[in-house]
C-alpha cells in the first residue's frame, strides 16, 4: 500500500485530501465527521470581522442530467462569531491531533492581519491561509480577490503575515487575474510558504428571461458570483501546472484546487504539481463519504503504478507541459473509425465537415474534395468498400491524405472507441522553435504574397 | 473444476455484460441518494450507491472490494438475483417514472473485471479454529469464505460431485451458467476454503472435530403430484430435471407441461421454450394473481411463447403399451380433458431435508425448517445454519447473507 500521507510546507496531513474553505468547512462539528469519514485536513472558511449574507446564494449549471457542473455562489465569508469559531477550531485540533487544519483569514489593516493570525495561532492551527481569492462582495470592500490581482499588494500583505505568522503561510490565489505566475511569484516574493489555487472565478451563470434579473435572484437583483465544480477544473489544473513549472515557484508546494470531485481529478492536480487538493463543491454535492473512495482509488492507483508515496507521483506530468513552439511538428495522426462498433450516426461528418477539414465521408461514389485541399484529386472511397457491422452502408471513411488530426471526430463519437487516432509514421521531427532557430518562420502565403 | 463439454445449458443464450465503457455511462447516472433504498433492499446491504459511484471514478477493485466486503458471492448474486424486486426495484428512479440504475450488471462488471479474490485479499495467519460446513451451496460458501479469510481453516462437505449448490446446478443458465458459477467457488477455495465432493458426511461426529459446524443442505427431491401413471420415463422433477440440463444433456419435449406457479416452474417453461421445445404451457391450479412466481419473469417466459393454462390440475398420465408418456389428464374446473404432451414437469417444491440436523439435534419447525436465532445459531451452540434449509427455499442472497452473519458472529465471539 503506497505512503497517502503529505508534508505541506510543514504541515502534516495523512493523505492530501482536504476540504477547501468553504460551507463544508463552516463548523467544528462538520470538519470532526469530515475527518471521520477520512479527510485529510481542512481549512476553515474563511475568518474575518462578521459579515451579513444575502438568499439566495448559489446557482448552477447543469449538463443534462448532470446537475451542478458548475456552481456559482455570491456567499461571503463565514458569518458566525470569530471566538465561536476559534473554540471549536481549538477542540478540533485537540480531538484530530494528526489531522491538518488550517485557518483561512481575510481582514485588512496590518493590525488586524496580526491580531488574526495571532488568535488563530493561539488555537493550535498548523497553518494559515489567505484568502485573497474571493471574487464577489469582499473585493467590492478592497479585500479578496481585489488583493489577489494586485501583484504588489499580494508581496505586501504576505510579508506582513510573514512577520506575525509561527505556522506555515498559504496564499490563496485568485483566477481572475491576466497572468497567474505572475500572482505567484508575487506571493513567494512575500515569502508564501504555499500557494493554493484556484478560488472562485468570476461569473454570472445565467438569466431568468421572465424576470430579467440574473441567477441567483436576491430580491428582483443579483450580482456576479464565484465559479467553480468539474466545470472549472481545466482553468485550475492548468494554473497549478503553470505555477508549477515556473522557475521561481519550483520549490513553493502547492494545494490544488478547483472541480475535484474524485481520485482521478486528484491525481491529475498532483501529477501537475500539487503537494495537497482541496474540495468543495463535489462535498457540497455529495458529501464527505466522497473521500472513502478517493483515498482507495488513489491508493490503488499508486500501488498499480508502482509508485510507493503520494510525493512520487507529484509532477510527474509537469515536463510534458511545454510550451507549443516545442511540439513535434512532424508527429502525424489520422482518424481511423472502426466498422465493427460505428452505430452509423454519422455526427463525425457532420462535424468534419462544418468544423473541421472536411474529409470525413460517405457512400461508394468519389467525392470532391473541399478547396482548401492539400491533396490533388478526388476522394475516392476505400476499395473493397467497407459496410459496418451495426451501421451497414452509413459507416463513413477517412479521406486520410486531407484529415488534419483534429480529434474532433473521436471527440463526438458516441461509440467509446469507435474512432482511434492513428499515428503515421515516418514524420520528421521538427518543433516552430527549431525553424525560429533556422530561420526558417516564414511560410508562403503570407500577408505581403501576392 | 471443468464441466463437459456437450451439456444442454450451453446452448441457451448468456446474459449481455457491460463493455468498460457501457458500465461507467450507466454508473454516472446514479444519484448516489442518501441512506439509499437499494441498500435497504439488497439482503446482504451492499453499500451499493458507493459501489457504482467507484465504477464511475474508475476505482474497479474498489468497486468490488465494496460489493464482497458485504457477499462475498457478488458475482453469483449479480447475475441470479431476482433486482427487479431487490436493489432495482426499490431505485428512486422508478419512483419517478425513469429507467433504474441497472444495478446488477454493474455488480457483475466490477465483480467479474476483478475475479479472484485473491487479487484483493490475503487471508490472516491461521487463528487455530477449525470449521466444517454440510453442502457447498451458497450458504455454506459465505460462511467458509468469510471465515478463511480471517485465518479460520474451513472445509466443506458436499454430496453431490460438484460444488455451488443450486447456483451450479440449478440456476437459470440464462442467468448463470454451472461454469460460471464454479469459477465463481474456485475464488472461494483459494482463499483456503477446502471442499470435499461426493461426500455424505455422518455429522454426530463433526460437531467434536471442529469448532463449529454449519448446515447448509438447501432442500431436497422435487415434490410428486401423486396422481395414477406418475412414474415412469416422460414425467420428471423440475429440480432433478434442470441439474441434468445443466450438467447433463437433458432435453426439452416437442409439447412440454410443467405443473406448478411458482420460480423454477417459471424457469423450467422458459428453459423448454429456448431449448426448442414446440410449446410450452404452464399448468397452474389457481390464477396468475396467485402465482408465486415474479411477474417479470412470467412476463418474460410469455415474450418466449409459453402458454400459461389457469385454475387448472393433472389428475392423471396417459401412456402408451410400451410405457411412454402420451398424454396429460388437465381438469380445469368440471371438464377434464387429455392434453396430449411428451414431458411433463413437476415444480411444486421440494421436500425439506431433516436427517443432517436430526443427527445433530438440531430443532425443527413444523415446516421442517432449521430453527436458528439471528445470528444463524441453533438449539446446538456449535451449530449454525442458513440458506433454503431455515427459510423454506428464498434466494441465493438471502443465503448468503446467513452464512455472512453466522461467520461475523463466530468472529466476534472468537475475538
Ligand atoms: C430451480 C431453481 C432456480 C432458482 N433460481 C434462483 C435465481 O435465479 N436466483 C436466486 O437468487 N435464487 C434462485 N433459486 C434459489 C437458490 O438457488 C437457493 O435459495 C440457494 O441456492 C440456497 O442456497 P443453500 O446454500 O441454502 O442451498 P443449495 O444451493 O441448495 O446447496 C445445498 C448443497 O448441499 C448439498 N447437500 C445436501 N445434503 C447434503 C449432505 N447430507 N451432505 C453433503 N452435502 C449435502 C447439496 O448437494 C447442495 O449442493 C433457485 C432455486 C431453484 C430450485
Ligand atoms: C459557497 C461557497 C463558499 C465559498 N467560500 C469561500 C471562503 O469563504 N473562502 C475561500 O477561500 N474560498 C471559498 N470558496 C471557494 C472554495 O474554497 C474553492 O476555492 C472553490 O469552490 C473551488 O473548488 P471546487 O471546484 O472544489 O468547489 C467558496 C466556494 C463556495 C462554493
Ligand atoms: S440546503 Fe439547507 S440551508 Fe440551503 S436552502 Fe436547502 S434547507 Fe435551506
Amino acid at each position: 500500500m503506497a505512503d497517502l500521507s503529505i508534508n505541506f510546507a510543514g504541515i502534516k496531513s495523512p493523505n492530501p485530501f482536504w476540504l477547501a474553505s468553504a460551507p463544508p468547512a463552516n463548523t467544528g462539528e462538520q470538519v470532526m465527521r469530515a475527518f471521520d469519514a477520512g479527510w485529510g485536513g481542512a481549512v476553515w472558511k474563511t475568518l474575518g470581522d462578521p459579515i451579513l449574507n444575502v438568499t439566495s446564494r448559489f446557482a448552477a449549471v447543469d449538463l443534462g442530467t448532470y446537475k451542478m457542473m458548475g456552481l456559482n455562489n455570491i456567499e461571503l465569508i463565514t458569518d458566525r462569531p470569530l471566538d465561536v469559531n476559534l473554540k471549536e477550531m481549538y477542540e478540533v485540533k485537540k480531538r484530530y491531533p494528526k489531522h491538518a487544519l488550517i485557518a483561512s483569514l481575510m481582514t485588512e489593516t496590518k493590525e488586524d492581519w496580526r491580531v488574526l493570525i495571532k488568535r488563530c495561532e493561539d488555537v493550535g492551527v498548523d497553518g494559515l491561509e489567505l484568502n485573497f481569492g474571493c471574487p464577489h462582495g469582499m473585493c467590492e470592500r478592497g479585500m479578496g480577490s481585489s488583493v489577489g490581482q494586485e501583484p504588489k499588494l499580494i508581496t505586501e500583505i504576505t510579508s506582513w503575515a510573514k512577520e506575525f505568522a509561527k505556522t506555515p503561510v498559504l496564499i490563496k490565489l485568485t483566477p481572475n487575474t491576466g497572468d497567474i505566475t505572475e500572482a505567484g511569484l508575487a506571493a513567494v516574493a512575500g515569502g508564501a510558504d504555499g500557494l493554493s489555487l484556484i478560488n472562485t472565478i468570476k461569473s454570472i451563470i445565467g438569466i431568468d428571461l421572465n424576470k430579467m434579473v440574473p441567477f441567483p435572484a436576491v430580491a428582483g437583483a443579483s450580482t456576479n458570483g464565484g465559479y467553480c465544480g468539474p466545470a472549472v477544473k481545466p482553468i485550475a489544473l492548468y494554473m497549478t501546472a503553470a505555477l508549477a513549472r515556473e522557475q521561481g515557484i519550483r520549490n513553493t508546494p502547492i494545494s490544488g484546487i478547483g472541480g475535484i470531485s474524485n481520485w482521478k481529478d486528484a491525481a491529475e492536480f498532483i501529477a501537475l504539481g500539487a503537494t495537497s487538493v482541496q474540495v468543495c463543491t463535489a462535498v457540497m454535492h455529495y458529501g464527505y463519504r466522497i473521500v472513502g473512495d478517493m483515498i482507495e482509488g488513489l491508493s490503488e492507483y499508486l500501488d498499480a503504478q508502482g509508485m510507493k508515496s503520494v510525493e512520487e507521483l507529484r509532477g510527474r506530468a509537469v515536463g510534458a507541459y511545454r510550451e507549443w513552439g516545442d511540439l513535434d511538428l512532424g508527429h502525424k495522426l489520422v482518424a481511423r473509425i472502426d466498422d465493427k462498433s460505428c452505430i452509423g450516426c454519422q455526427l463525425c461528418v457532420t462535424a468534419c465537415h462544418d468544423g473541421a477539414h472536411q474529409c470525413i465521408f460517405t457512400g461508394r461514389e468519389e467525392k470532391q474534395r473541399p478547396p482548401h485541399a492539400h491533396a490533388h484529386g478526388n476522394a475516392t472511397p476505400p476499395t473493397p468498400f467497407r459496410v459496418g457491422a451495426i451501421a451497414g452502408e452509413r459507416l463513413p471513411w477517412v479521406d486520410e491524405p486531407e484529415c488534419v488530426g483534429c480529434n474532433l471526430c473521436q471527440l463526438v463519437c458516441p461509440v467509446p472507441g469507435c474512432i482511434t487516432m492513428q499515428e503515421v509514421p515516418g514524420g520528421k521531427h521538427e518543433t516552430w522553435n527549431d525553424r525560429t532557430r533556422e530561420g526558417r518562420t516564414k511560410l508562403p502565403g503570407g500577408i505581403h504574397d501576392v | 473444476m471443468k464441466l463437459q463439454a456437450g451439456r444442454s445449458e450451453e446452448s441457451l443464450p448468456d446474459k449481455e455484460a457491460y463493455t468498460a465503457a457501457e458500465a461507467v455511462a450507466e454508473a454516472e447516472r446514479c444519484l448516489y441518494c442518501t441512506d439509499a433504498p437499494c441498500i435497504q433492499a439488497c439482503p446482504t446491504s451492499i453499500d451499493i450507491p458507493t459501489f457504482i459511484k467507484k465504477i464511475a471514478s474508475g476505482n474497479i477493485r474498489g468497486s468490488a472490494r465494496t460489493i464482497l466486503e458485504q457477499n462475498l458471492l457478488g458475482y453469483s448474486c449479480s447475475r441470479v438475483c431476482p433486482v427487479e424486486v431487490l436493489c432495482v426495484g426499490s431505485c428512486v428512479y422508478t419512483g419517478w417514472g425513469r429507467e433504474p440504475i441497472q444495478i446488477g450488471k454493474l455488480q457483475r462488471h466490477a465483480t467479474e473485471t476483478v475475479g479472484a479474490l485473491t487479487s484483493l485479499y490475503t487471508p490472516k495467519p491461521k487463528n487455530g479454529k477449525r470449521v466444517a460446513c454440510i453442502g457447498a451451496g451458497p450458504a455454506s460458501l459465505a460462511f467458509a469464505g468469510y471465515l478463511a479469510l480471517e485465518g479460520t481453516e474451513a472445509i466443506i462437505f458436499e454430496k453431490r460431485s460438484v460444488p455451488g449448490g443450486l447456483n451450479t446446478t440449478g440456476v437459470a443458465p440464462y442467468k448463470l451458467k454451472a461454469d460460471d458459477s464454479l469459477r465463481e467457488v474456485q475464488w472461494i477455495l483459494d482463499l483456503g476454503v477446502e471442499v470435499r465432493t461426493n461426500t455424505e458426511v455422518h455429522p454426530a461426529s463433526l460437531v467434536n472435530e471442529y469448532d463449529a459446524v454449519f448446515i447448509g443442505v438447501g432442500l431436497g427431491d422435487d415434490s410428486k403430484l401423486g396422481v395414477p401413471g406418475e412414474e415412469g420415463p416422460g414425467v420428471v422433477g423440475a429440480v432433478d430435471w434442470i441439474e441434468q440440463m445443466k450438467l447433463g444433456t437433458a432435453k426439452a419435449g416437442k409439447r412440454v407441461l410443467v405443473v406448478g406457479g411458482g420460480n423454477t416452474a417459471i424457469d423450467v417453461a422458459r428453459e423448454c421454450a429456448l431449448l426448442g421445445a414446440e410449446d410450452v404451457a404452464l399448468v397452474y391450479r389457481r390464477t396468475k394473481k396467485d402465482m408465486s412466481g415474479y411477474a417479470h419473469e412470467l412476463l418474460a417466459a410469455r415474450e418466449e411463447g409459453v402458454r400459461l393454462v389457469e385454475s387448472s390440475v393433472v389428475t392423471g398420465f396417459v401412456r402408451d403399451a410400451a410405457g411412454k408418456l402420451v398424454a396429460a389428464r388437465v381438469k380445469t374446473g368440471e371438464a377434464e380433458r387429455e392434453v396430449p404432451c411428451d414431458l411433463v414437469v413437476i415444480a411444486i417444491g421440494q421436500a425439506k431435508l431433516r436427517a443432517v440436523a436430526e443427527q445433530l439435534g438440531v430443532a425443527l419447525d413444523k415446516r421442517g425448517c432449521v430453527v436458528v436465532d439471528d445470528n444463524c445459531r441453533t438449539n446446538q451452540p456449535k451449530v449454525f445454519a442458513g440458506g433454503d434449509c431455515i427459510n423454506g427455499g428464498k434466494e441465493v442472497v438471502n443465503a448468503v447473507a446467513d452464512g455472512r452473519n453466522a461467520a461475523r458472529h463466530l468472529l466476534k465471539e472468537w475475538a
